[in-house]
């Protein structure tokens, strides 16, 4: 992992104006890594915050960390953080010991500065860190420093700036000579430019703009960001397009059929080559569930600024892989890797791959044709909405055979779906390149990809497949349909938000069917005791408010993300208004993950995760129709907003003597269930396909 | 033509064209960037100022029918007693995850204040609604509001 190939403490740490600079290749996306890692640094140095400050990640200078997604970051980062630390620790020790005396022992650290014998003033940390050789290796047992059980945290690195307006992000990069650019979209994926009318053309050259053409890709430059983004829309009009047959706007939903799949049986929670399994002999409950197109819906739309310049390449970007991304361009543009440097710059909150990497690409081509020119691009709001890599579809479909006991003794569960996993990896076939949206439209086009399987341990759609409950007898087994109407890429939690919505939503079908308490249910089928733990809980919890909230339905779902990280219990009362549309009151949430060190943090990403999963389930959906997208705007796709947020209460179990996990992707799956089930509860409507719209409840309710 | 802006207590002559939305102006001309172009469609709130004291959009009007009024961006907020009690109430409650909104609703919760020193809850996840934020930082934005009313 990270500390093999990049064994040196100077590949991580460095001094720099008597401040200690931290290198990591992971990258701000929202999830603050930046600030954990000045955490880490303080917590085994000592050092007051504001003399540790965090190296740009730039390729050639940042460690390779590959793709920064959303919980493995203090894993692999903060460990070679943790590490290096610790061991310039050690070392800036022994020096003291060397030039003053005394034994280890004696020295002792704080805020900074070393206190021992022989010397007459503390001793700074970092004019002896100066003078070491950094080149030495990081000791993989490097011994860690013993943490007060108050510890001071960081602040969040950023946030005062926020508050006053001066944080930067990539949108607000400037640069003398600047100029603006914006894509002129064809109106759909299958769409190619015919021709541009030749009043189109003179208006572009009357406003002095410059439009830069490669096949079907447009852009517009000019150096007044109002002026380029009308005339791109006004040539946008100006466009001829073919359209071939449009996009195809049947039911997507019918598109995801075993029969349409690449199959693999998960065994060990992965793909193997193993046969398909037999199906159940016995089939006593069955039950499919859905999930449209989901949007990843950053609050910015995507950007990048571009530079090319004596034959060097210089981008912005916000992608949460740049040295993967550096690879794919390279490809595309026939440059060298030398000849490509990517920066990362702060972005939105991403959830997984949205239209970064694009944009980033986008803006190089543009560059590439007005050299010597800072090229800023944004992404309109349409352009994000119809363009990012959508979450895909899924489906899956849920059989149970019930011992006499009415518990589960055999289970099947399939996953249906498009692919997770389109970002922009190099791989056979040019697959980088093939991932980038303007290299379709190119003179020389490349891709779309196809589909690759992900053969990780809960990767992709079968993220969360196998249950985490103790079912005697399952088969398990993973679909993946190629050639669905739109492109799909990682989206929080990937298969596992709509396995755990599944299963979750299938227990309390069960449950209800025999009249068992939910909550009980689960607990006859679960062996894990601190899973046990969390549900008893919630249980708990919810008696002591028995009564007091009687207008109110409540439903439950429990998890654990990748049946590994962090458990995850949650509880949602609601109301259903006249127009049938869902309330949310309040939610309680019961989370196990680990030794608790940032308590604030962890509910934070509890709380995060919980309300990006209401928005899913009470609004998000894609639509479109054979001319194109047709949910190009907060409006016609909208998402959860402020009056629609209810209470949530955070209950965390601390387990001081587990190791801590990752939270940021562990409570969406549940929390979709609950909602689900709390539904059923208010309706006696079960709800199988999200999301659960006012218009879709009285349908369904219409339908009985 | 030349306009006249009052923005963040001065007077600015701008040159942008008078059709240009107020937004643009303020972040490629006045080079305040505090306002975030989330849509450009009054949708989500990251463009959001006062504008004599009003909580107002500034990425679809045009630059001219703000002239004759007072423009406070999140950069000029800080100027107002209510304005610096936001901002560190904020800070203190941790009230962003990527930040995309946080000006937006810095302005917006101090617009807000203004006009309403003590709101109860509902009142304030209605006045809220306008703002989108996708980084599920709404809890804490909540509470933020609680400390600076507490603070007022
Ligand atoms: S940018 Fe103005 S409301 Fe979204
Ligand atoms: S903190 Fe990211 S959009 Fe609000």
């Amino acid at each position: 992992m990270s500390l093999n190939a990049y064994p040196r403490i100077k590949d991580w740490l460095g001094v720099q104006d008597n401040r200690l600079v931290l290198s990591s290749g992971k990258v701000d996306i929202g999830q603050r890594i930046s600030t954990a890692l000045i955490q880490i640094a303080h917590e085994e140095l000592s050092l007051p915050f504001d003399r540790i400050r965090v190296a740009p990640v730039r390729t050639g200078l940042a460690p390779d960390e590959g793709i920064t997604s959303g919980s493995n970051s203090i894993e692999q980062s903060g460990r070679a953080i943790r590490l290096a630390t610790a061991t310039l620790r050690a070392h800036v020790v022994a020096e003291a010991v060397r030039k003053f005396g005394g034994r280890d022992a004696d020295w002792s650290l704080e805020n900074g500065a070393l206190h021992g014998p022989g010397a007459n003033a503390p001793v700074d940390l970092l004019s002896i860190a100066s003078e070491l050789d950094m080149s030495l290796p990081v000791d993989l047992d490097a011994s860690l420093r013993e943490q007060g059980v108050e510890r001071v945290r960081a602040p969040m690195r950023g946030m005062r700036d926020l508050v006053v307006g001066s944080y930067k992000f990539i949108h607000d990069l400037d640069l003398p000579g600047l100029l603006h650019a914006r894509v002129v979209r064809p109106p759909h994926a299958k769409a190619r430019l015919l021709d541009i009318s030749q009043k189109g053309r003179e208006r572009v050259a009357e406003a002095r703009l410059r439009l830069v053409q490669d096949g079907s890709f447009l852009a517009l430059v000019g150096a007044d960001e109002w002026q380029v983004i009308d005339a791109a829309a006004k040539l946008q009009n100006a466009c001829s397009w073919s359209d071939q047959d449009g996009l195809d706007d049947g039911d997507v939903f019918s598109l995801l059929t075993q029969s349409n799949a690449q199959r693999f049986t998960i065994v060990d929670s992965k793909p193997s080559d193993a046969d398909i399994p037999a199906e159940l002999g016995r089939v006593d409950a069955q039950a499919r569930f859905e999930r449209p197109f989901t949007l990843h819906g950053s609050l910015a739309p995507s950007a990048a600024m571009a530079e090319f310049s004596g034959g060097l390449l210089r981008v912005h970007t916000h992608s949460q892989g740049i040295y993967a991304l550096r690879e794919s361009m390279a490809d595309s543009l026939g440059m060298s890797l030398e000849d490509v440097e990517l920066t990362h710059a702060p972005g939105p909150g991403c959830y997984g791959h949205n239209g970064a990497d694009d944009a980033a690409f986008e803006a190089a081509l543009i560059a590439q044709e007005i050299p010597d020119t800072p090229i800023l691009l944004k992404w309109t709001r349409a352009d994000e909405h119809a363009w990012e890599p959508f979450g895909t579809a899924m489906a899956v479909e849920l059989g149970a055979e019930l011992d006499t006991d009415g518990n589960v003794s055999a289970y099947s569960a399939e996953a249906i779906s498009g692919t997770h996993r389109g970002r922009p990896r190099p791989g056979p076939n040019r697959a980088g390149p093939a991932r980038l949206l303007a290299n379709h439209f190119r003179t020389e086009p490349i891709g779309p990809a196809p589909a690759a399987p992900n053969r990780n341990r809960h990767g992709g759609m079968h993220r969360n497949l196998d249950p985490i409950y103790a079912f005697a007898d399952k088969r398990l087994v993973k679909n993946l349909v190629d050639g669905l109407p739109h492109r799909t890429s990682a989206l929080r939690c990937l298969g596992g938000a709509v396995n755990n919505f599944a299963l979750e939503s299938f227990m309390d079908e069960l449950a209800y069917a025999q009249s068992r308490d939910p909550v009980e249910f689960r607990l006859a089928h679960l062996k894990d005791a601190r899973g046990i733990a969390v549900l008893k809980h919630l249980q708990n919890l919810l008696a002591e408010r028995a009564g007091e909230a009687e207008a109110l339905s409540t439903g439950v779902a429990y998890a654990q993300y990748k049946n590994a990280m962090t458990r995850v219990a949650v509880a949602v009362e609601i109301a259903v208004t006249e127009e049938a549309e869902i309330q949310l009151e309040r939610a309680t949430i019961v989370a196990d993950a680990g030794r608790v060190i940032d308590r604030a943090g962890l509910e934070a990403q509890l709380e995060g995760g919980f309300l990006q999963a209401a928005s899913w389930a009470l609004c998000e959906e894609v639509t479109w129709d054979r001319d194109g997208i047709t949910s190009l705007d907060w409006d016609s796709y909208p998402v959860l907003r402020f009056d629609q947020v209810p209470r949530i209460h955070v209950h965390i179990i601390d387990q001081p003597n587990e190791p801590a996990v990752g939270a940021g992707e562990a409570a969406p799956g549940p929390t979709l269930a609950a909602i689900g089930n709390a539904l059923f509860n208010a309706t006696g409507l079960r709800m199988r396909r999200l999301p659960l719209t006012g218009d879709a409840i009285r349908r369904q309710a219409l339908s009985m | 033509m030349t306009l006249e802006l009052r923005v963040n207590g001065t007077t600015q002559r701008v040159d942008s064209a008078p059709d240009t939305p107020l937004i643009f102006v303020l972040r490629n001309e006045l080079k305040l960037t505090g306002a975030k172009l989330g849509c450009g469609l009054e949708q989500c709130g990251a463009c959001a100022v006062l504008v004599d004291g009003e909580v107002t959009l500034s990425c679809v009007s045009s630059v001219e029918s703000f002239e004759g009024k007072n423009i406070v961006t999140v950069e000029g907020i800080g100027a107002s007693e209510l304005g610096r009690l936001v901002q560190d109430a904020f800070v203190d409650a941790t009230a962003a995850q990527c930040g995309y909104c946080t000006s937006g609703l810095v302005v917006a919760v101090t617009g807000l204040l203004s006009a309403q020193p003590n709101p109860d809850r509902d009142t304030v996840r209605e006045a809220l609604a306008p703002h989108l934020c996708r980084c599920g930082s709404h809890p804490r934005v909540l509470r933020a509001v609680e400390i600076a009313a507490g603070g007022s």
